[in-house]
Formats: structure tokens, C-alpha cells, sequence
């Protein structure tokens, strides 16, 4: 990848620590998309922000940038841990998870970033125009911003992003020009498909397509069922976009996606048919999910606790719409800023298995927090887990 | 064809595995271990070896996994794949660990257990 004199300068080291280090990250990122040069990007959305994930070699890292970085571009920021709003419910959390979460928590918010703690960043911000550069590092986010939002975006990685944030740049990667046909096309087999099929089908999509996939065979899906086929995809590979198409119209390789090959990957994330808790909200639910599911909810109440998560602005926005009365009524549990996936709030001490509609949710819970997932829709866990 | 992502020199002893990884949700941070069963090199450490993967996948924080491993002494000494992903190259990027990328026929070549070296400043990048 070609520098130009002053970001070669910057990688050298002139322009101080902070710079040395976002310029070392862009160049391996750029030799790793095969690019020939860095250009702007607009926004950048970080990862890297739950005390869970990035552990105290982390938060020791963002205390030593923050004392000097500044970011240059508009940058928003993934959930962190928990809500701090109800941090007193949840006594298993302690002292030092939550002084290392605030002290993550005021590294981002003096280097300039917007604490919007939400992998949904699309869900709080209207989008910039079409092809306009971004540099996105939560997968969901990513995709979503490609496929659905018209953007430009590599499927950035935490340090990606953040190397783009206080640069304002990024490698000029294949994914960041021009449309090109994806070289596989994924056949749509399943008919009706709930949130949890797309889910299924995002999942398979990331494992066996590379940059970016085709997807035949369905109409425009609702943005629940979007949201959770961009979460499903970016949990399982290295996929950054898809396109839906009509089948005939593309050259590319075909691979169905049908009842056989959505039970394999049921059954690889499904491990018991009984969760005590429910979890909705990987990703974190926006205005009109919660819309619907306080119309689902009406006359209703959980039989067992259930955790919402949705981002702080969607939540304000769902109070003012009194969205969140009958929700709560349910026993809805409303908790922003976090997300299922890493939270600390569930773990196996208190908890042996999840209900959840959220495939990339389900992959988190079992692989990372350790517990048994009870996959299901949304229709169906409203129909047997609510009175 | 052998790419250079990270620069730098290692010597040490192959931990290859077919599994494409997902460090946030398969390695300990702290250990470098294996914890996710579905991987054939389940329980195994990644410390100190030259870890030979296809490539990462997942979460883009894995990239401040593969920096919490090198602050905890328990980072690879170097990594080879077959594909560069942005969060492989960014975590080793900021971790100072070589990372190169090789071609199909190469990466098939590279036999577990084995002793290599890694030098990207050399004519042979791998020896």
C-alpha cells in the first residue's frame, strides 16, 4: 500500500505515539484488504468496549491512548457491559468489573466519542448518503451498512475502526469501490420465514461465503428479520455484504439454503429446549421491534424473567411513545447500553440456559458465557413463555 | 506467493489447525487456550507457537483478544494463514506479532509440530 509523505511520516513516528499506532494498524489492515491507498472516511463505529471482552489489558490500553488521542471523525461506540442504571440489581457483578467498565467508559468519552453503547448505530442515526465512507467494526452494523444502507465499509475490527477514528482514513479495500457481482449466490428454500430463519440463514450465509453473498428467493424482509440476518452473518465468518437478487440474474456459484441445511445449523446452536431466562435484543432492538412486541404483549405477562435490550436513545424514544408501558407490565425487563451477547449480567451461576430469537446471541451464550441456548421466535416464545 | 501483514522474525514450533479461529469466542485471553470443543486443536495452547490457521472469523474484538494474549505472555510467536482478515492483522498489528499470509499449496505444505522460521526481512519470508 502506497503512504503519502505525511502518513509515512506518522508511521515513523513524527507526529507522536498515538498516530504511530493508528498508521501501524492501517498498514497491516491495508496489506490485509490488498490496497493500494488510504482515503476519508465520514464515521467511524467502535468495538471494544465490554470489560468482558477486552479484560484489563484493554482497558489499561484505552487509559494510556485516551490520555493523548482525540478522535477526528464523528465515532460512535458498541454496548459495554452492563446498564449502570441497574447495576444495583444484579449484586453478582462486582466492584472491580465496574470501576474497569467506567474507567473504559471515560477513556472513549475523552478521546470525543458519542457513548451511545449500541451495536445498532443504525437504529439511532439516519444514514449518511449513498457510497458515503464509513468505517464500522461491530459486524452486524457492518453488514447492515453495506447490504441495506448503501455505505461503504470494510468489516473493520475493533483496532481497524478505532485506527480510523483518529485518523479519519481508511485502506481503499475492494469492498469500499464499486459494486461487483459476489461469486456466490445463496438459494432461499425455506418458506415464510420468521427472524430466527433469517438468523439461521445469516449463519450459514458468513460460513460459506467470503467478502460477499447474493441471497435469492426473498422479498424484502421486515427489519426485525434484517437485523437478525446481518447479526447471524457477521457472527459465523468473514462476509461483509449481501445483495438480494433474483436468481436467474447472476452467473454466480448457487448453494440452497433449505430445511437440511437450516436444522444443522439449529442444531449446532441449540442445545436444550428449556430456557429460565429470555433474552431479546442481539441485536438490540429498535423503536419498531419494540413497537411490536408491546402490541404482542398486550393482556400478557412473562412466566419467566425476561432481559430487553435496546440502545439508551431507541429506549427514551419507546418511553415518550409509552411503548415501554406495556412491555414492562409484561415484566419486561428494559436495560440499555448492553447486549446479550457478553453481558455479565447473565452467567452460570445465576442462570443454566437462555431463550433467545438471536442466533448471533445464541453463538455469544454458549461459547462465551457458557450456558445451554433454547433457540426460538419471537411468535413462539410469546406464545409458550407468556400467560 | 507469501505476503507480509506484520513484519518481524520468529523461530518456534508449528500449532496448525483447519479450524478457522474466533478469538473472542474460542481463546482464553489470558491463557491462549482452546475452550471451544468444536476445534481440532480444542484444550491446546496457542503460547508461544507459530499458530498456522485459514484465517479469523467473528467478533472484531478479537483483536483485543489477541493483544490481552501478548500482555499476558501467552500470545503465539507468530501467525501464518491463508486469508488476512482485518481483525487478525489489526490485533497483530498492534501486538507486534509477524503475521504473513501464504498461498493455498504452501499453507497445505506447513506440517504441525514442526520447527520454522519466519523472517519477513528475508528473501525467504519462510524457512
Amino acid at each position: 500500500m502506497e503512504l503519502t509523505k505525511e502518513e509515512q511520516s506518522a508511521l515513523n513516528g513524527e507526529k507522536g505515539d498515538v498516530l504511530q499506532t493508528a498508521y501501524r494498524i492501517l498498514l497491516a489492515t491495508g496489506e490485509a484488504t490488498n490496497a493500494e491507498k488510504l482515503i476519508p472516511i465520514t464515521w467511524a463505529h467502535l468495538s471494544g468496549v465490554n470489560y468482558n471482552t477486552i479484560g484489563d489489558a484493554g482497558e489499561e490500553f484505552l487509559k494510556k491512548l485516551s490520555q493523548d488521542a482525540k478522535v477526528k471523525v464523528k465515532t460512535t461506540l458498541n454496548p459495554m457491559g452492563f446498564d449502570f442504571d441497574h447495576i444495583l440489581e444484579f449484586d453478582h457483578i462486582d466492584d472491580d468489573f465496574i470501576d474497569k467498565q467506567k474507567s473504559i467508559k471515560d477513556s472513549y468519552i475523552k478521546m470525543g466519542v458519542e457513548p451511545t453503547f449500541s451495536c445498532t448505530p443504525y437504529d439511532i442515526y439516519d444514514l449518511p448518503e449513498k457510497n458515503t465512507q464509513v468505517s464500522f467494526a461491530e459486524s452486524n452494523a457492518a453488514i447492515f451498512a453495506n447490504s441495506l444502507g448503501k455505505l461503504k465499509t470494510n468489516k473493520e475490527s475493533a483496532f481497524s475502526a478505532l485506527a480510523s477514528a483518529l485518523t479519519g482514513k481508511s485502506p481503499y479495500s475492494d469492498l469500499r469501490k464499486d459494486e461487483t457481482n459476489s461469486p456466490l449466490t445463496i438459494r432461499m428454500k425455506l418458506e415464510n420465514p420468521n427472524e430466527l430463519d433469517f438468523g439461521l440463514l445469516g449463519f450459514f450465509a458468513g460460513k460459506v461465503g467470503d467478502s460477499s453473498v447474493n441471497i435469492s428467493g426473498v422479498s424484502q424482509p421486515d427489519r426485525r428479520s434484517c437485523k437478525a440476518l446481518c447479526g447471524g452473518m457477521g457472527t459465523s465468518g468473514t462476509c461483509a455484504k449481501f445483495q438480494f437478487t433474483d436468481d436467474e440474474e447472476t452467473n454466480s456459484e448457487k448453494i440452497d439454503f433449505g430445511k437440511e441445511e437450516m436444522n444443522k445449523i439449529y442444531d449446532e446452536l441449540n442445545t436444550t429446549d428449556k430456557g429460565d431466562l429470555i433474552t431479546l435484543g442481539s441485536p438490540q432492538l429498535g423503536l419498531q421491534e419494540l413497537s411490536d412486541l408491546s402490541k404482542m404483549l398486550k393482556g400478557k405477562s412473562f412466566q419467566k424473567r425476561c432481559m430487553i435490550f435496546c440502545s439508551r436513545a431507541v429506549q427514551h424514544q419507546a418511553r415518550n411513545l409509552e411503548y415501554t408501558n406495556e412491555i414492562e407490565r409484561a415484566g419486561g425487563e428494559i436495560l440499555s447500553d448492553c447486549c446479550t451477547c457478553l453481558t455479565p449480567l447473565i452467567d452460570t451461576n445465576q442462570t443454566d440456559a437462555v431463550t433467545t430469537n438471536s442466533v448471533k446471541g445464541a453463538y455469544y451464550l454458549k461459547n462465551s458465557t457458557g450456558v445451554d441456548v433454547n433457540l426460538k421466535p419471537l411468535s413462539k416464545i410469546i406464545e409458550e413463555d407468556t400467560k | 506467493m507469501t505476503k507480509v501483514i506484520v513484519q518481524g522474525k520468529a523461530r518456534g514450533t508449528v500449532l496448525k489447525t483447519s479450524n478457522p479461529i474466533n478469538f473472542l469466542g474460542a481463546v482464553d485471553k489470558k491463557t491462549g487456550i482452546i475452550h471451544d470443543q468444536k476445534y481440532d486443536i480444542f484444550e491446546k495452547s496457542i503460547k508461544d507457537s507459530i499458530l498456522v490457521f485459514p484465517y479469523g472469523i467473528g467478533s472484531s474484538v478479537g483483536a483485543y483478544t489477541i493483544y490481552s494474549l501478548k500482555n499476558f505472555n501467552s500470545a503465539p510467536l507468530a501467525m501464518i494463514c491463508r486469508k488476512a482478515d482485518l481483525t487478525v492483522a489489526s490485533g497483530c498489528a498492534l501486538a507486534n506479532i509477524p503475521m504473513i499470509v501464504v498461498s493455498s499449496e504452501q499453507f497445505d505444505s506447513i506440517e504441525n509440530g514442526k520447527e520454522i522460521q519466519i523472517d519477513t526481512e528475508s528473501t525467504t519470508v519462510l524457512n
